[in-house]
């Protein structure tokens, strides 16, 4: 794993004690705090990519972490075009990846 | 250096003049106050529509045009190479829907217009619509289907022509405005002054779009064309759903109106990026190029009446464009008998990327006297539908 | 439509700051946020709905925040409005016209939509990094300093174990202390100007820099807690390429000239599972310009000297007038608040926030000098290298399509090779592909005056919400209706 959270005892800023959630990543659960994004909580499962794009399928994940660049996009429930890192993390969210692929058919 | 043309305008009927004209050895300059497709050549969706037509000059113009389209993209690829961006020329084809009765009765008795002369389009149930386009709303009341109609990239495909103009020996002279018409002592054309100094020419051309108005002032003659605003919708990309150019039957009514009030139509369809691009709106509002959330709203109300899906697409870009609209309709492509030498190549509308091809070859053929592959006096700026609104030089 | 007499977009320093004032002088304030809590990225904090005792250690100036906030928030008069997404501002040549706005969950569906027609606005957007293009850069575990700041600070997640930190600016020290603080090995921090740029930069006139004593402190801090964790700071180098297959896994450094060419021979590769990269800032230009703001010739926000932009009624504070951080920003909105509501820049209330402006204003511009970008960092780009992530547009397709078109208008460039197109509109490669395209054509560059920062559409709006306002035509909303009652149960919304 190269994301990692900081375990609430072990932080200096003294954070009340975490609920935990339980959201699935295209069927496989993660378990993430309450009060994560979606971002947060798919970095910590282990996964750095968790999109590929469509021109060139190369894997993305999060890039810029503030919701300019689009990068970390996923379907949430159903709704697309969903940034994780702007969305909290919910439990029993349901996110799907999110691969578009372009008209002319196959990306590699 | 004295040209056989100045063509004023490096849009895409500017650009197809000059590869026309240069590509038959006549002395081409082209000026244009900002950059190649710096204008609606870039504003727009790329339609080379035959569908959105009844019965007229403008139709026949269309059906002259839609036959150069095909080789010409396969002349200019050959010509540019590959390293040069496709224009991504897509017959896709074009599938009108009539959501109303009434709408419904309009279209088929537009059609059957259509189809004496001599358009492929075929009246279609709403079973072989749903199975053209399976996202279409269930509220078809008609439907028709052209084979014929098709899209192009509008900004490359100016590029490509200019760039081919310029391999054919054509001189391009951007951020040149045009400041007025250079006279001799005998009150005879001569050329045109701009900021970087005189340039010579035999002829004047004026291709500005929108602006040939504006520029036809500066020449001392009147030129009724007015911008019509029109904006556009951009999607986030997202798999294929939509297949065809898919417009709402009221498009056409839309097309031909004279109003000046908001006019909007829903015109739908995907593009090789993955985005779906949707329009349209018709607004009389001057060159005011700003945001306006209520076109926008209605634009979007009523492509999600076509495609009940796009209610959750995302909205990531909107833009639009100024079409040149002549007061009855039909572009302008002959010379000015009021001053021998100005010649006019404008006034399209909405149909300005697809007519090009045809607009430039008819401009080729009257500047060298040439008989014409159609008659070109419906396009004539002499001709009677004009007469109310033009002015004698002063 | 709602009337406010002064609208305030955004709630980092300067809107906060800007909110707080208008607010003393007795103005009604509106305050918008596009989070669901305040303090923008500059105070971006562990949500709300879990308080910490000591979340102070993490930042600069952490009681200035609360008091600001706490005033805002308990006084009648100041309406917060949080998750608003300011998407179109319908401009007027005489005021600040009217300002739409989506509410609702970022990227929801069917959120409210609701329409402002301010007596006064101030924009306060802020910036977002500016990260320069590198081969690999688009690999996951490449993360920009704002996206280290925001999961540390926001989440107490550290992006990687073993991670650098590189770029260029004063920016890239608190990214190294917070990745630090969260549990990462920060193996070094890469500055890509070398010592003369930054000493011509810092110090001359050194006396100008006493008044600005605080951010000494700040400084201090940083640096003491670098030599504590035993990170290295190194000047004059940056970070050319990052490799893996569907993953970071190591970068190469070199060190670069005063003009940020790499020198060769001087490359080393280090092993990394995670990259931190800030090239400096980008404003968020895209309300002011949809408002009609005249830009100075850097690009930022032209206001006088009570922060009043082009456009009368119209305010612009923070980061979107200058990079200038959090001091600067709240100046600039104490200004813009009092003046917003009805108070003159000569009234005695506002010599404090006067001289500060001036001061960090001051401090502001030694940082940009210092710190600049400078034009070699595009010999590190090679045909392959993506420019635009979201359209994957290669440098070799910038340059191809550059000459054989011979265009010399940005805007047909982006249109033949969908650079800046993308979902990201631009905010993310943008000023990138106008300095690449700008050197391929040369002679005089880019000549259609066409910028990368205009956005019409400035936040993503799903077409059923907007067409939701429309008269007669009523739209069935997505999966989340808004006619059904938000369920209590559901989480941090």
């Amino acid at each position: 794993m190269t994301a990692r959270l900081l375990p609430f005892l072990d932080d200096p800023i003294k954070p009340a004690p975490p609920t935990l959630v339980t959201i699935t990543v295209d069927g496989t659960p993660a378990r993430g705090v309450a009060g994560q994004s979606l971002a947060g909580v798919i970095l910590a499962s282990g996964t750095l990519g968790f999109r590929r794009t469509s021109v060139l399928g190369r894997p993305r994940g999060v890039f810029c972490g503030i919701g300019v660049c689009y990068d970390c996009l996923v379907e949430v429930n159903g709704q697309r075009d969903v940034r994780a890192c702007q969305r909290r993390a919910v439990d029993g969210d349901v996110i799907t990846v999110q691969h578009d692929r372009l008209p002319s058919g196959d990306v590699a | 250096m004295t040209s056989d043309v100045i063509i004023v305008g490096a849009g895409i009927i500017g650009a197809a003049c000059a590869r026309a004209l240069a590509s038959a050895g006549v002395g081409v300059t082209v000026i244009d106050r900002g950059t190649t497709a710096g204008g609606t050549s870039s504003a727009c969706e790329g339609n080379l529509l035959v569908s959105d037509k009844g019965p007229g000059h403008e139709l026949v113009l269309a059906q002259y045009a839609a036959s150069l389209w095909r080789s010409t993209v396969t002349d200019l690829r050959e010509q540019l190479g590959d390293g040069f961006p496709s224009v991504e020329f897509d017959p896709k084809g074009g599938v009108v829907v009539a959501t109303t009765t009434a709408g419904a009765g309009s279209l088929l008795e537009f059609v059957a217009g259509q189809r004496l002369a001599g358009v492929d389009a075929r009246v279609i149930d709403a079973y072989e619509a749903r199975g053209l386009e399976p996202d279409l709303t269930a509220r078809i009341e008609a439907a028709v289907y052209y084979p014929e109609d098709a899209q192009v990239q509008p900004t490359i495909a100016t590029e490509a022509l200019m760039a081919s103009a310029r391999l054919y020996g054509a001189r391009l002279l951007e951020n040149t405005p045009v400041l007025g018409l250079l006279l001799d002592s005998a009150g005879s054309l001569i050329g045109v002054t701009t900021p970087a100094g005189e340039l010579l020419g035999r002829r004047v051309l004026v291709a500005a779009g929108p602006w040939s108005g504006e520029v036809a002032g500066l020449l001392g003659v009147r030129l009724p064309v007015r911008p019509r605003r029109g904006e556009l919708l951009v999607t986030t990309r997202m798999r294929q759903r939509i297949f065809h150019k898919v417009y709402d039957a009221d498009y056409v009514g839309a097309v031909g109106s004279d109003d000046g009030a908001l006019q909007t139509s829903s015109v739908v369809e995907s593009t090789g990026s993955g985005t779906v691009l949707i329009g349209s709106s018709r607004q009389l509002v001057g060159f005011d190029a700003r945001l306006r959330v209520e076109v926008l709203s209605e634009i979007a109300a009523k492509a999600i009446r076509l495609f009940p899906f796009l209610a959750d697409a995302s909205v990531m870009r909107s833009y639009g464009g100024f079409r040149p609209f002549m007061p009855d309709h039909l572009p302008v492509i002959s010379e000015d008998p009021r001053m021998p030498g100005l010649w006019y190549a404008t006034g399209h509308e909405g149909a300005g990327i697809g007519l090009s091809l045809a607009t430039a070859e008819l401009i080729l053929d009257l500047m060298l006297g040439r008989p014409t592959r159609i008659d070109a006096a419906p396009y004539s700026v002499a001709r009677a539908s004009l007469a109310p609104y033009l002015e004698a030089v002063a | 439509m709602s009337i406010a007499d002064v609208l305030v977009i955004g709630a980092g320093p300067a809107g906060l700051a800007a909110a707080r004032a208008a607010r003393e002088r007795g103005a009604s304030v509106t305050l918008l946020d596009s989070s669901d809590q305040l303090g923008g990225q500059f105070w971006r904090h562990l949500p709300d709905a879990r308080p910490s005792s000591d979340e102070r250690v993490l930042h600069h100036g952490w009681d200035t925040y609360r008091g600001l906030s706490d005033a805002l928030e308990s006084e009648n008069g100041c309406r917060i409005i949080r998750s608003a997404h300011v998407w179109a501002i319908e401009a007027s040549a005489t005021g600040p016209g009217t300002v739409h706005v989506i509410v609702g969950e970022s990227d929801g569906v069917g959120r409210e939509r609701l329409a402002f027609a301010p007596g006064a606005m101030i924009l306060a957007t802020g910036a977002h990094d500016r990260i320069l293009p590198f081969p690999g850069w688009d690999l996951p575990g490449v993360f920009s300093g704002g996206a280290a700041q925001a999961l540390a600070k926001g989440e107490r997640l550290g992006v990687g174990r073993r991670v650098i930190v590189a770029g260029a600016g004063p920016f890239l020290l608190p990214v190294a202390a917070s990745l630090s603080g969260v549990g990462s090995t920060v193996l070094g921090v890469f500055e890509a100007n070398r010592a003369p740029a930054l000493l011509r930069g810092w110090l001359p006139r050194p006396w100008q820099l006493l008044p600005a004593a605080g951010k000494a402190v700040e400084l201090a801090g940083y640096v003491a807690g670098h030599i504590r964790n035993r990170i290295p700071y190194r000047l004059g180098r940056m970070v050319v390429a990052a490799h893996g297959t569907d993953r970071v896994e190591a970068v190469t450094l070199a060190a670069v000239t005063a003009n940020w060419t790499p020198i060769d021979g001087t490359q080393r590769t280090v092993e990394v599972d995670a990259v931190c990269v800030s090239h400096g800032f980008t404003p968020r230009l895209e309300l002011a310009i949809a408002a009609g703001c005249a830009l100075t010739a850097d690009r930022f926000v032209r206001v006088d000297e009570g922060q009043q932009t082009s456009v009368p009624g119209v305010y612009a504070v923070g980061e979107i007038t200058g990079i200038g951080g959090a001091d600067l920003a709240m100046a600039e909105g104490v200004i813009a608040g009092h003046i917003a509501a009805g108070g003159l820049v000569t009234d005695n209330t506002l010599r404090r926030a006067v001289r500060q402006r001036r001061i960090f204003r001051g401090f502001a511009r030694r940082i940009d000098a210092a710190h600049a970008i400078r034009p070699g960092w595009q010999g590190v780009l090679t045909a392959d290298t993506i420019v635009c992530r979201c359209e994957e547009v290669t440098f070799g397709t910038l340059c191809a399509t550059a000459e054989s078109t011979r265009s010399r208008s940005l805007r047909a460039l982006k249109l033949s090779t969908r650079a800046g197109l993308g979902i990201c509109q631009g905010r993310v490669c943008g000023r990138s592909i106008e300095e690449v395209l700008a050197t391929r054509v040369g002679n005089g560059g880019l000549r259609d005056g066409v910028t990368t920062d205009r956005r019409p559409i400035a936040a993503l709006i799903r077409l059923g919400e907007l067409a939701t306002d429309h008269h007669g035509l009523g739209v069935t909303p997505g999966p989340h209706n808004p006619d059904r009652p938000p369920d209590p149960m559901k989480g941090t919304k």
